[in-house]
């Protein structure tokens, strides 16, 4: 095992996870109202009406097969016969990312060509897109070259390993080195993804409102909630702000 | 009996102009950022007209509000919680742009720095989503006093309803202004199709807020509200709506629409109401009796049970001494003139209107007759069926009985008080025809043309001790904040989200001491 490997396979994780955590940390405390999908819905929605659903559910369902191929010990899948789960894993898993490359494709075309779109466009929106466009790129190509034509891979041996073995603190990077390099790629092109993360729109990802579902649809809240004016009580970020802490004399006179 | 509080408002539409004043001094007061350019907390239609944004009104176009199911059980119309979530990655029935309109900017730098020349220079309009040259087509007003409504006007959702009826021929139209607001419902579908919570009605007097922290932009609020007066700005990604000025309200002064508005035809005040039979009154199966069921919930605030009720769910002595004084109730309540907007969304809105008489009076002049007349105002109350059929579709769910009641009490009040001002003999039957008595009507008189500042607005203040900070500099609204660090041709602002390559400015912004502390030219 190389240094190289090393690098990748266990140094570059863990500082992507530090900026995964750490990232969502100080945007949860520092930036609530920077956090939101921010839809372009708004601008146009003849394209994102079939593109926008095709992308999130294809990759919806791509992610739970990462779910049970990565986390679910190969121990546990082998007790389905392997032809049956090699034909979810390459079939459902190559169908749900033909649909979500297909939607992905639509949504970066509608961004280019709409120019209320485009030019609400950010820098982070261009880097995120490279770099899921990677991620993206390189997973399906590992599925159809692997096993699709290839004939099946079992990444459950030494990807899977190696993937909880970081959340284990025991990291097996050598199980990682022996893997074909598109998936090295495509896992490292993950571990990018995830260090960009919090700095990017995909934040929406971690306030999926399935809270919906049980709570009362009339919300009351009141105004004197945290004894401070306004609405709710105070939160980082906005209390810092002068006026409403009682030291405006003090402010005034800096 | 849960007694809870609720600040409403009641626009007496006889009165209104159509000046827009509302209008801009609501949009100089909350919405003149980027992102909100398209946005009217408050807006004026003439109708018969499309209102904003265009055609709101068709429900099964836009699906807001909420329908009985088959088992008369309440139900969003544009489909329940699974359903919302379903289709969370496009909104099927959100209005963009084109059902509002591109806002736009004209460059105006052009006329300054033209070279010397033959022609005039020219100041083209902008759009400000695209920054490229546009074609101004359409705005929030663009059908405006019936401006092409020979062509536009059948669009009307109403007039759709009506059929041929409605005429738009100069002789035969008949139109009137309807300023609007955000009803800040007592059963709001907005509040109720918030995938986040970020959307509540607060307890102490019922305004319907958007806590912009929580929002995290899924949009089901802008098409949950029939009203559609809830917008998406497209900077922040965020939803905004009406506030009612509650900075203002809460340190007792009315909105910044009713303080300006030259009409005077706003009433601001509390009512009461039995929190625990709003379920009761939405699920009324028959549309038209929506009105009665949600006046049935509003409670006599001089009721000895409702007020010892009222004492018990923590109302403080001054808000009920400002409920027994509230415009809305009696004009609600004790007078019955004022009349819900779209009661059939069963949103049970609570911004009320008093539907003109003038359309009546008005043709009746025309045609040479005296308008203060009580049986020629009658006659041509009951002659005069299109205008009141639309007013019907528009307060009472086409139920055109309510509506006659209130034209009737408004032209008795116009005819008993001709009598009074010119020193006549007072006929007690002509406020017996509409159920009054002089006393009643003549107070009502006061309430309506007279009009005392303290009459209409009757606004107790918030108990907070500091209230008056709320009135002062408020640095940390980030929905003020708007960078300009992106250059546009017409020098307005880009949208940056925070993000990477803006982490600096967030930071900036959230240390920043003063908000005069903060370099806006970075």
């Amino acid at each position: 095992m190389s240094g190289l490997d090393t690098f990748l396979f266990i140094v570059f994780p863990y500082m992507c996870l530090v900026s995964l955590v750490v990232g969502h940390i100080w945007r949860y405390r520092y930036d609530q109202f920077g956090w939101t999908s921010r839809s372009s819905q708004w601008y146009e929605s003849r394209m994102l009406r079939w593109a926008s659903p095709m992308f999130h559910f294809g990759l919806l369902f791509v992610l739970m097969g990462h779910f049970v191929g990565l986390v679910i010990p190969e121990s546990w899948t082998t007790m389905v016969p392997e032809s049956l789960y090699h034909l979810m894993s390459a079939g459902v898993g190559g169908i749900a990312g033909i649909v979500m490359v297909i939607g992905l494709i639509g949504l970066i075309y509608r961004r280019r060509t709409t120019p209320a779109v485009f030019r609400a466009t950010t820098k982070s929106d261009k880097l995120m897109y490279v770099v899921l466009g990677a991620v993206i790129a390189l997973g399906l190509t590992t599925t159809f070259y692997w096993q699709i034509i290839g004939g099946g891979y079992d990444y459950r041996q030494t990807v899977a390993v190696w993937f909880r073995s970081i959340f284990y603190f025991n990291p097996q990077a050598a199980d990682m080195a022996s893997a074909p390099v598109l998936f090295q790629m495509h896992a490292v092109c993950a571990f990018a993804l995830f260090a960009i993360w919090p700095y990017t729109r995909l934040v929406h990802v971690f306030s999926a409102p399935v809270g919906y579902l049980w709570r009362p649809y009339i919300v009351y809240r009141s105004r004197d909630v945290g004894g401070e004016p306004g609405n709710r009580g105070p939160r980082p970020g906005w209390d810092k702000q002068g006026g409403m802490s009682g030291n405006r004399s003090e402010n005034n006179y800096r | 009996m849960r007694v809870m509080a609720q600040m409403g408002m009641v626009m007496n539409l006889d009165k209104c102009i159509g000046c827009s004043t509302c209008s801009v001094t609501c949009k100089q007061a909350w919405t003149n950022r980027p992102g909100v350019e398209y946005v009217w907390f408050n807006n004026v239609e003439t109708r018969p007209g499309q209102g904003y944004p265009r055609g709101y009104e068709d429900q099964e176009k836009w699906k807001g509000g909420w329908k009985l199911d088959r088992k008369g059980r309440l139900r969003l119309k544009a489909g329940g919680r699974i359903r919302k979530l379903a289709t969370i990655f496009s909104n099927p029935n959100l209005p963009n742009v084109d059902d509002y309109y591109e806002p736009w900017t004209y460059d105006y730098d052009s006329l300054l720095n033209a070279p010397a020349g033959d022609d005039f220079p020219v100041a083209r309009p902008k759009s400000l989503i695209t920054d490229k040259d546009m074609k101004v087509e359409w705005s929030a007003n663009w059908d405006d006093d019936l401006g092409g409504a020979t062509e536009h006007g059948y669009k009307d959702p109403i007039v759709a309803k009506l059929g041929d009826k409605v005429k738009f021929e100069f002789e035969q139209a008949f139109m009137f202004y309807l300023p609007r607001i955000c009803e800040h419902c007592i059963n709001p579908s907005c509040v109720a199709s918030c995938p986040s919570g970020a959307m509540y009605k607060r307890e102490e007097d019922g305004i319907v807020l958007v806590d912009q922290d929580k929002c995290r932009g899924w949009r089901m609020c802008v098409s949950g509200c029939p009203y559609k007066k809830v917008y998406f700005n497209h900077t922040t990604g965020k939803a905004e709506k009406c506030t009612m000025c509650y900075p203002r309200l809460e340190v007792g002064q009315p909105t910044v629409c009713s303080e300006t508005c030259v009409g005077r035809l706003r009433y601001l005040g509390l009512v009461l109401y039995d929190a625990d039979r709003v379920a009761e009154a939405a699920t009324e199966p028959d549309e038209t009796k929506l009105m009665a069921a949600q006046k049935s919930i509003l409670l006599d605030p001089r009721d000895p049970e409702v007020l010892a009720e009222a004492r018990r769910s923590g109302i403080p002595e001054d808000w009920l001494e400002a409920a027994q004084n509230s415009p809305v109730y009696d004009l609600a309540c004790r007078y019955d003139v004022a009349l819900p907007l779209h009661p059939e969304y069963r949103t049970l809105p609570m911004v009320w209107y008093i539907p003109p008489l003038s359309p009546v009076v008005d043709a009746l002049t025309e045609t040479g007759h005296d308008g203060e007349d009580i049986g020629n105002l009658f006659g041509a109350i009951d002659a005069m069926r299109i205008p009141i059929e639309y007013l019907a579709e528009l307060f009472t769910a086409g139920d055109i009985d309510p509506v006659n009641d209130v034209l009737r009490k408004l032209a008795a009040m116009r005819s008993h008080m001709r009598t009074v001002n010119l020193g006549e003999a007072v006929d007690p039957s002509i406020a017996e025809a509409v159920g009054m008595t002089i006393a009643e009507m003549e107070s009502m008189y006061r309430l309506l043309a007279i009009a005392k500042y303290e009459d209409r607005y009757v606004i107790p203040s918030a108990h907070t001790e500091v209230a008056n900070a709320l009135l002062e500099e408020l640095p940390g609204c980030s929905v003020d904040f708007t960078s300009t660090n992106g250059d546009s041709p017409v020098g307005e602002a880009k949208p940056v989200p925070v993000t990477i390559e803006s982490f600096q400015l967030t930071k900036q912004r959230l240390e920043a001491e003063q908000y005069s502390d903060l370099d806006h030219k970075q």
